[in-house]
């Protein structure tokens, strides 16, 4: 690999972790609204 | 606060974007290494940004071990998870420069690269104990893992003043030299890392407070009967 490809893979790399992380914290916010949407239904026990 | 969240996000990702054109066009190539070089301005910032997230993890368990205050419990959680990331990157973007400068990925027994993996490790496992640990005690005991794991933090960054190693010597303070076009480069990476960190905190500290209400309203709800009073 060259000197450019390396800076490549390791600005790549990097943006590539956050995105990731960033993708996480996305995923785990849909999960609460769900969470919260349930709340917010009425009770099916009885 | 609304409305500053995403006026926020547009100047980092603005910040960002010129932090990017001046680290691959703006900065001079250094004469030895060439292009490679040029890693070093996402590496150090991203170091640094991990540094000061694990140091704000420190005073806020602290914080948490001194008065039970809640919010400094999410704040200790918040910066130790964007910390691991940051720190992370610095893991993945150090061998990908060793490799064409050293002619080797990782140096075994290397005192710096040793140091950053382990300070790596306990900050992982900080996260680990506060995902799987159930008990009342969790945040006590994260609180105390964390002041273990901030001590380290001085100890990775003066290990090369004080140990022979392959690292490159400290950029600040430590009798390495950096033309000052380079050193502004840096710095400018720095502030936009800190920024991108900042935005990241504050987002999933909104998540983790809202996720704590929930629940709560969870643990509520199961003491209710069908027909809403207590049982």
């Amino acid at each position: 690999m060259s000197g450019n490809g390396y800076l490549f893979a390791a600005y790549a790399a990097t943006w590539i972790i956050h995105i990731l992380y960033l993708g996480t914290i996305v995923s785990r916010y849909w999960r609460l609204k769900r969470e919260i949407e349930d709340l917010k239904k009425p009770s099916v026990r009885s | 606060m609304k409305r500053a969240f995403p006026i926020l996000g547009v100047l980092t990702a603005i910040l960002l974007s010129y932090a990017l054109y001046e680290a691959l066009v703006a900065a001079p190539t250094e004469q030895t290494m060439g292009d490679v070089q040029r890693i070093f301005y996402y590496h150090v910032p991203s170091a640094w940004t991990a540094f000061t997230l694990f140091l704000i993890n420190f005073v806020a368990s602290i914080l948490y071990l001194v008065r039970r205050n809640p919010a400094a419990d999410i704040v200790a959680l918040v910066s130790a998870e964007v910390g691991v990331v940051f720190c992370a990157v610095v893991l993945v973007t150090g061998p990908i420069w060793a490799r064409p400068v050293w002619g080797i990925w990782w140096a075994p027994g290397d005192i710096r690269l040793t140091s950053t993996l382990v300070l790596w490790l306990i900050y992982v496992s900080y996260l680990v104990l506060r995902r799987f640990s159930s008990s009342g005690q969790t945040p006590t005991l994260a609180a105390a893992l964390a002041v273990l794991g901030a001590l380290c933090v001085p100890f990775v960054y003066f290990s090369i003043w004080f140990f022979r190693t392959q690292h490159p010597q400290p950029v600040m303070g430590g009798g390495g030299s950096i033309d000052p076009r380079m050193l502004h480069v840096l710095l400018i990476n720095w502030l936009a890392f800190m920024c991108f960190a900042f935005l990241v905190c504050w987002s999933r500290y909104r998540l983790e407070s809202l996720q704590r209400e929930v629940d709560q309203a969870h643990a509520l709800e199961s003491l209710m009967d069908p027909h809403g009073s207590m049982r």
